[in-house]
């Protein structure tokens, strides 16, 4: 049966055939030789999970293993972040990298290698992968870690489901004493103060910036960065329960906003206000990890908002040396082009040299934009920028990169692009994604 | 000591929503089905989330011949027991194919009839134990769409009243579940009004409370007792006419 598939910013959007499976071995049988791409969740910003005919990973969604000493977990791919949570938290463990949302599943942090807050202190998710089972384009479940089928395994972490489909995966969790936040607000004037102050707290475990990329002259950049670490038992007194999993009640975005609500005034009312709210130059306070890692899964479906065309997600980086000017010349023409994000994230990465993996050493910044006339040759500007400086974009946000630009800028690409020839030779995995980068043929 | 409970049929969605909630209640979990392989999986999966005891074993409804050697087998005899198993199967084959129409029959009636004969018995010999029985409102009126499944969760429910004359006198109780649609595999690719559809987590949390309040007969959801008295009502020289 055909069904409408598409991913957190409803761009695109096909018409899919879904197969749902529930057993690695039922999977085997169910796979018809179509041209096929496994999907999870749908919380990304592109096209990377979306096929003529997509493999539903959402019931493949049970945990097979949870070593309480050793924080080792194995499950399997379609297991959501959330239920993690809510199972390792009271045991005193948490995520070792997590997004900015917890409604992904497994199979999709390692597709993609997600990275957080915490890139410069604890790298992306890959480097806390142990093992994972892979179903391959040949139709055999491989093995794959840093030890075995190696090339496999490299080529699976931000890989974007290309190889096949993710099965078990084992990680390692991180030991947390309680489920708080010692958190840092910090306003910075401008991006000049804003990577000064990155560079002088990168000893915290967590940071990240939001920024305002639509005010000029001396304000160019206005920023608050947040810092901040796992609270210890002392830090937090008695008042709180040390290790709870609180999941807090949602509001919800009840339906797709008329495309005329978000304009340059919105968003410079919603960007003037958020950073009015920190009316200290310095704030500091204790925090649930809910509201620290997930401030807009409170909100659901706060994706509609930018109506029903959808958006974009731009997030791209830049190479440490290039990053201050290469800012400051896109965050300028993004200003000069009234194309307005609600949310602009900044983070300093820390070093990382994978095969596929979107990260680098340097400055990574994420924007929305909402669909409109003019965005796609905009964005295809800024895309030249990018690669001028040395940057990269990041696969899991892109729906609109031309081939040309990711064949510049991912430089182990034809390596990515023969390992899976060796693993997938009929190309059996197959995504739009795959055919807009000529990553198959 | 913890309370004993079996579920027959164990790897259904309706079945695991089931064992997740008797588990977080502190119940001991006996799964049973035909795949042992997935039973493993599923028992690692509650033993991690609901920290609940899972015990696994082997059960066919079809094989009839081995249920009372099934039953005596288990380690520890079930305070209550679940019959979850069942099977859609396809109407149009069933008129024309004597095995899929066989497959249907036995796995909803006649399988089901076997195992809970050999398991009131031993209730009854007890004087205590609670029998969950998963029927299905197609059971109320056959329809031109689903009749033979509904003939066989029809002969069901009139089983399971029976057997609740029978055991409550020996202080046996026996709960029928009538669920409408239930959002699980056996509907994929179906598109049901949502309104009258239940996650298998509301069926699971609804047949928890009638076990602790002793019900006889629920529907879940709550609608569909008024959705089939309305349907039951239709006299039959109009019901014969409609499509259904």
């Amino acid at each position: 049966m055909k069904k409408l598939v598409t991913n957190w910013n409803n761009y695109p959007v096909v018409e899919a055939d879904e197969i749902t499976f529930e057993y690695g071995g039922e999977l085997t049988y169910k796979l018809n030789g179509h041209p096929t791409i496994a999907h999870g969740n749908g919380r990304c910003y592109g096209d990377a999970s979306l096929s003529e005919s997509v493999i539903s990973t959402l019931r493949f969604n049970k945990i097979l293993s949870f070593d309480l000493n050793e924080g080792v977990v194995i499950c399997q791919s379609g297991v959501l972040l959330s239920e993690l949570l809510q199972i390792i938290v009271p045991h005193g463990w948490f995520l070792p990298v997590t997004p900015g949302t917890k409604f992904i599943t497994i199979g999709g942090a390692v597709a993609s290698d997600i990275h957080g807050k915490n890139h410069h202190v604890d790298g992306s998710f890959s480097r806390h992968m142990q093992w994972m089972n892979v179903l391959t384009g040949t139709g055999q479940t491989l093995t794959a870690s840093r030890h075995e089928n190696e090339d496999l395994f490299w080529a699976t972490c931000g890989g974007m489901g290309l190889t096949g489909v993710i099965l078990e995966v084992c990680f390692q969790l991180k030991k947390i004493n309680t489920s708080y936040i010692r958190q840092k607000q910090i306003k910075a004037e401008n991006l000049d103060e804003v990577m000064v102050l990155f560079a002088e707290h990168s000893d915290y475990t967590y940071s990240v910036a939001w920024i305002d990329c639509l005010k000029s002259g001396d304000q160019f950049g206005r920023s608050i960065l947040m810092l901040g670490e796992h609270a210890t038992a002392e830090e937090l007194g008695t008042k709180k329960e040390k290790l709870s999993p609180k999941e807090k009640a949602i509001l919800s975005v009840p339906f797709h906003f008329p495309s005329f609500v978000l304009n340059e005034l919105s968003v410079k009312a919603f960007n003037a206000m958020y950073y009015a709210k920190n009316y200290r130059k310095i704030m500091d306070s204790i925090v649930h990890y809910d509201g620290f890692f997930y401030p807009l899964d409170s909100i659901m479906n706060w994706n509609r908002i930018y109506g029903r065309k959808g958006f974009v997600q731009y997030q791209f980086v830049l190479p440490l040396k290039e990053s201050k000017e290469g800012l400051k010349n896109i965050i300028k023409r993004i200003s000069k082009m009234g194309m307005g994000s609600f949310l602009a994230v900044l983070k300093l990465f820390g070093e990382q040299d994978d095969l596929i993996s979107f990260p680098m050493e340097g400055y990574t910044l994420a924007l929305d934009f909402p669909m409109r006339p003019g965005l796609a040759e905009f964005l295809d500007d800024l895309d030249e920028v990018v690669a001028d400086y040395g940057g990269r974009i990041y696969l899991s946000k892109d729906a609109r990169m031309k081939k040309e630009v990711f064949w510049d800028t991912y430089a182990n690409a034809p390596q990515f692009k023969e390992i899976l020839k060796k693993y997938d030779p009929d190309n059996r995995f197959v995504s739009e994604l795959s055919k807009r980068l000529k990553l198959k043929d | 000591m913890s309370k004993n409970a079996l579920i027959l049929g164990a790897t259904s969605d309706m079945a695991l929503a089931i064992a997740r909630k008797f588990g977080t209640q502190g119940y001991t979990l006996t799964l049973a089905a035909r795949n042992l392989e997935k039973l493993q999986v599923i028992k690692a999966d509650i033993e991690i989330r609901q920290r609940a005891k899972v015990e696994i074993a082997r059960f066919d409804a079809m094989e009839i011949a081995n249920h009372q050697e099934f039953y005596n087998q288990l380690p520890v005899k079930p305070d209550i027991v679940f019959c979850v198993f069942g099977f859609l199967g396809d109407q149009t084959k069933a008129q024309y194919d004597w095995k899929m129409c066989e497959e249907i029959l036995v796995s909803n009636y006649v399988g089901a009839v076997s195992i809970l004969n050999i398991i009131a018995n031993d209730m009854e010999a007890r004087k205590q134990g609670t029998i969950v029985g998963i029927s299905s409102v197609a059971g109320e009126r056959g329809r031109q769409s689903n009749y033979i499944y509904g003939s066989a969760k029809a002969g069901f429910t009139a089983y399971l009243s029976g057997l609740r004359n029978r055991l409550c006198k020996s202080g046996v109780h026996v709960l029928t579940v009538k669920p409408g649609f239930v959002k699980t595999r056996m509907l994929d690719g179906m598109k049901t009004p949502g309104p009258l559809t239940a996650q298998p987590q509301e069926v699971a949390e609804d047949i928890y409370n009638a076990v602790a309040n002793k019900k006889n007969t629920i529907y879940t959801r709550g609608v569909w007792r008024l959705v089939m008295y309305t349907i039951k009502s239709i006299p039959e020289p109009i019901f014969k006419k409609m499509k259904l």
